[in-house]
């Protein structure tokens, strides 16, 4: 698809005044990444290692001032770039244009009206991109005053946490399990405000390659079952390790607090896209993601480099308030094992957030 | 009881398949799943929707993406005759609220319920192309259409039969 | 009194079967086409009629056809559009209920130009006795020859299929409706690509709307030139209105595109007027979707000049004093009736349809019922009003597919016109509970002019 690939460039772009040359079928997105920092729109459904993705959540919309120079005339409408080919010539207006910071502010807020915005307890906290969209994109506060939507919690087996409430409905999960496994058991079901990723009959999702689902997910939507001692991420250290794996890369970056294997992921790129080598996507397997959890099994390579946008760099929180909480001030005394209890409790907001007077902290939390 | 389409039924999607291209059988399913409905009482219990799965030999979470976007498969029993009154904007301005709490009022149930003898179920439904003879509702295969309260109950009347 | 060209033998005793529609002229057009003109002859006749489509967008049908790809060894189709979804109309159910060969001679013919051999009928699953008269038809017509191989010795093969939906709006969204048609989830696709190059199963396709087809009858048994003389300016040939609301005769009426809007709801000929002495107060001319406007914008045009039923005068002055024709839907309301309210239906009904897809659409929609709820039921404040207008501004233009701008418009629209019936509902909040209510914006003619 849009991975790098070797016809000449040849295409001229210009984007927010900045010109490149790119290859044709390209999109307006990748052409933006080719420039890199802040011309590049958001993407929370587009993933380039994924068939078909993209064109859903709309945070990646810009303006086409002029269409091509054969047919300068402005596009009517705002586009989705991550779906929009370039043409020769093609003037893109991204953070220079008004209307699209007003469009995504827009779109973000219609992503969070019904978000439960339970960071405090929620694993992707800190590597989470919807958090890093309201922080960048968004307006503080939000206008939605009724009581948030939220599914019923349903156990799709062993590895993988399902917390509904929390999708953005970006359709990557589904494009993981049809492309990368060899039975989607999983899909969106039902329409409209009420759409939801589900088995429907509670199946265990247990392909080999279904981890990767975790990785793809752009919020704490889908989490890992198996991440021992729930934490934060700020709290753990990132390393890059590999070891031999018959049935893939077995490139992965561990989440390790002092000896312990707390996560394996896969390495993550600057667009918070699963990273390629050698022209491949480094999919990770069940068993490097899950069965892996001590530092013996891996050959640690060195710390990981944290992505500048990241809020596990910057120390952002969502609404702007940065987390208050140190490890032992949210463990209260308690032992590790009660994080975990204070997470089932949340998972699925028996505790209505949309009820609390502020912001939601731990404190809502606790029994 | 294993779910089974009867011969007639079973003819009916070797028909309905030979429509398509080869290959393209999965273009049947929504045809199929309204036989299905017919068929087996009126509503698609997971055991169907995986019947019909195996008919079309597609995957099971294909028909489940299905059968949970349109409106007219019931994923739950439903009495032995449906009333699906239209609410929308059209149908308003011509008394719809009004029938509908005519309805709800007569056979104790509200909108979404069946009646305890299952005999009735009634469902609001959105615009069913028949706005200029509104009030309407649609029972089954057919509409009816400039509803009365007397209509009404000769409906139920009729129905009870 | 207008030409009929579509509905004038609807009425003939009948007529739904093959012999007497036969005896009524019926089929010419298949054989002047297959018998005397090439594929690209018939596509000429239908740019020449200046056909526009009667789905709701009013795209020029003969240039679409123009656009479809032809690539050597991939089949073509023509999928009819016969999901008429759009809250307000029903015209197509009463062309295909009453005089269905109609719309079967004009597949066979569109068939041939656009090289379809295998053509869908796409049709509301509600619509389910009407699948059985469009099958009857359809069996007649290959019964007697003008379907199956070789038709009338011409090479050209045809077969038409009927598909019932099952339930979703949505559905009439052209791609949505080939998402559809291929036993998916009705999930409006992501353009490009055009079905025009990549349509029913990745084969190039021209979707219209049933309407659309049916004109091509006259369009080719007539000639498109002579066709391009009915009507005003770009508004060529007859138009299927579907009127609904208050008025004393509701029904679908072909109107050649020359005659007023207050001859439209007025003269006995059509609508006949309001019931029980009441006033016209507003008017939602072209479907659900398109903006509502109050009587005195309705009737006349913010220039003062006599607002037509012609697409080009029902939205002079844009969207600030303007509407649209869209799918014919005339929706009448009478001075009784509460503005609020039938926003709110509105807003309902595309949060109900809404597909889910993409964010603005799907958050969008609920937020908006919900709000128009509070209002509607004495719960509101002033500053829903302007949010509400934030909201429907946020989704309009930033989705997928079109359903985000029709959910928009109507809000939109209500706000722009009857803002003060908003701003009563939120200073009576009790009596905004108890009463329907209707403000003084309507302009009656007949007794201003009596
Ligand atoms: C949400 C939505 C619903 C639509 N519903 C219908 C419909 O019910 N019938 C129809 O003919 N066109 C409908 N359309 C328009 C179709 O997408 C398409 O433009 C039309 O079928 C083209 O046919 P035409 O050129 O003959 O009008 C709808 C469009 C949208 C966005
Ligand atoms: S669960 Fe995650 S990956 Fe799947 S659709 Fe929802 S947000 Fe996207
Ligand atoms: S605008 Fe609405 S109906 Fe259209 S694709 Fe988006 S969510 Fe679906
Ligand atoms: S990233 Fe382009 S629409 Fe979601
Ligand atoms: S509004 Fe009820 S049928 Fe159209």
């Amino acid at each position: 698809m849009a991975e790098q690939t070797n016809t000449p460039a040849n295409l001229k772009v210009t984007i927010d005044n900045i010109t490149v040359e790119v290859a044709p079928g390209t999109t307006i997105l990748q052409a933006a990444r080719q420039i890199g920092g802040d011309v590049t729109p958001p993407a929370m459904c587009y993933y380039s290692k994924l068939e078909g993705s993209g064109g859903k959540c709309r945070t990646c919309l810009v303006e086409v001032a002029a269409g091509s120079a054969a047919d300068p005339r402005p596009m009517p409408k705002l586009v989705a770039s991550c779906r929009t080919p370039i043409a020769e010539g093609m003037i893109v207006k991204n953070i220079t244009s008004d209307r699209v910071q007003e469009a995504r502010a827009g779109v973000v807020e219609f992503l969070l009206v019904n978000h439960p915005l339970d960071c405090p307890v929620c694993d992707q906290a800190g590597e989470c991109h919807l958090q890093d969209l309201g922080y960048e994109h968004g307006k503080e506060g939000t206008r939605y005053e009724f009581k948030r939507r939220t599914f019923e919690p349903e156990d799709i087996g062993p590895y993988i946490q399902l917390h509904m409430n929390r999708c953005i409905l970006c359709y990557r999960c589904t494009y993981v399990a049809d492309q990368l496994t060899d039975n989607r058991v999983h899909g969106v079901l039902d329409r409209g405000d009420h759409a939801n990723i589900s088995t429907h009959i509670s199946k265990a999702i247990e392909n080999n390659f279904c981890g990767n689902m975790i990785d793809v997910c752009p919020v704490g939507a889908l989490t890992d079952k198996t991440f021992r001692f729930k934490n934060r991420v700020w709290f753990t250290k990132p390393v890059e390790a590999h070891r031999d794996c018959d049935q893939c890369c077995g490139k992965v970056t561990l989440w390790q607090r002092g000896e312990d294997v707390l996560r394996v992921t896969a390495r993550k790129d600057e667009w918070g896209e699963v990273q390629s080598h050698e022209g491949k996507p480094g999919w990770i397997c069940n068993t490097c993601r899950f069965e892996k959890k001590k530092a013996s099994d891996w050959v640690i390579e060195g710390p990981t480099k944290i992505n500048r946008h990241s809020v596990i760099a910057q120390g952002h929180y969502l609404g702007l308030k940065k987390p208050t909480e140190t490890l032992p001030a949210v463990m209260d005394g308690r032992d590790p094992k009660l994080m975990m209890d204070i997470h089932s409790v949340s998972e699925v907001n028996r505790v209505d957030i949309s009820e609390l007077p502020g912001p939601a902290t731990s404190e809502n939390f606790k029994k | 009881m294993p779910v089974q389409f009867s011969d007639t039924a079973l003819a009916e999607v070797k028909r309905l398949v030979a429509r398509y291209p080869e290959g393209k059988q999965k273009s049947a399913l929504l045809p199929v799943l309204h036989l299905a409905q017919d068929e087996f009482g009126g509503w698609l219990s997971t055991e169907i929707l995986d019947y019909v799965a195996s008919v079309l030999k597609i995957t099971p979470i294909e028909v489940y993406e299905v059968a949970t976007f349109y409106s007219m498969y019931n994923l739950k029993p439903v009495g032995k005759h449906v009333f699906e009154v239209c609410q929308t904007g059209p149908c308003m301005l011509n008394g719809s609220d009004e029938i509908i709490d005519y309805i709800k009022e007569k056979l104790g149930i509200r909108p979404g319920e069946t009646t305890t003898d299952g005999l009735f179920t009634l469902k609001t439904v959105e615009c069913l192309g028949a706005c200029g003879y509104a009030p309407m509702m649609q029972m089954g295969k057919h509409y009816r259409e400039h509803l009365t309260r007397e209509q009404v109950d000769q409906i139920i009347a009729e129905s009870r039969k | 009194m207008g030409r009929k060209l579509l509905l004038d033998k609807a009425h003939v005793e009948n007529i739904r079967l093959y012999e007497v529609y036969r005896r009524e002229g019926g089929y010419r057009s298949v054989e002047k086409a297959l018998k005397s003109m090439s594929p690209d002859q018939v596509t000429d006749e239908v740019k020449k009629s200046g056909l526009r489509g009667r789905g709701g967008a009013g795209f020029p049908s003969g240039m679409k056809w123009s656009f479809l790809a032809k690539p050597e060894g991939v089949p073509r189709y023509l999928v009819v559009n016969a999901d008429e979804s759009e809250p307000g109309t029903f015209k197509d159910r009463y062309l295909m209920e009453f005089i269905p060969h109609l719309l079967i001679e004009g597949m066979i013919t569109s068939s041939y130009a656009l090289g379809s051999n295998n053509s869908y009928i796409y049709i509301r699953g509600e619509y389910a006795w009407i699948v059985d008269i469009l099958q009857q038809a359809i069996a007649e017509a290959r019964n007697n020859g003008w379907l199956g191989k070789n038709i009338l010795g011409s090479g050209f093969d045809c077969d038409i299929h009927v598909q019932r939906g099952a339930g979703a709006y949505i559905c009439g969204e052209e791609t949505a409706l080939l998402e559809s048609l291929e036993g998916k989830r009705g999930n409006p696709r992501i353009k490009p690509p055009f079905p025009a190059v990549k349509g029913l199963w990745g084969c190039p396709t021209v979707v219209n709307n049933v309407e659309t087809i049916a004109a091509v009858v006259p369009i080719i048994n007539e000639g498109g030139e002579e066709y391009a003389k009915i009507g005003i300016g770009k508004s060529t040939g007859t138009k299927l209105i579907s009127a609904c609301g208050n008025i004393n005769k509701p029904g679908v009426y072909e109107i050649d595109m020359t005659i007023s809007v207050e001859e439209f709801i007025y003269s006995d000929e059509y609508c006949g007027g309001i019931p029980n002495g009441r006033k016209l107060k507003a008017c939602i001319p072209g479907g659900s979707s398109v903006p509502i406007l109050p009587a005195n914008l309705l009737l006349k045009t913010a220039k003062g000049e006599t607002r037509m039923m012609t697409y080009e005068s029902l939205a002079d002055g844009g969207f600030a004093t303007g509407s649209m024709m869209g799918s014919g839907g005339f929706i009448v309301m009478d001075d009784r009736q509460c503005v609020v309210r039938h926003t709110y239906t509105l807003a309902r009904f595309y949060r109900h349809e809404s597909c889910g897809q993409c964010s603005p659409c799907r958050e969008g929609t609920g937020w908006m019922e919900k709000i128009l709820w509070n209002i509607e039921t004495g719960k509101g404040k002033m500053s829903d009003i302007d949010l509400l207008w934030d909201i429907q501004r946020k989704i309009e233009g930033n989705t997928i597919c079109p359903l985000g701008d029709a959910a928009a418009w109507p809000v939109a629209a209500a706000i722009r016109h009857f803002r003060d019936e908003f701003e009563w509902h939120v200073n009576n909040p009790e009596e905004a509970q108890k009463r329907n209510y209707g403000l003084a914006h309507y302009a009656d003619p007949l007794v201003v002019t009596a």
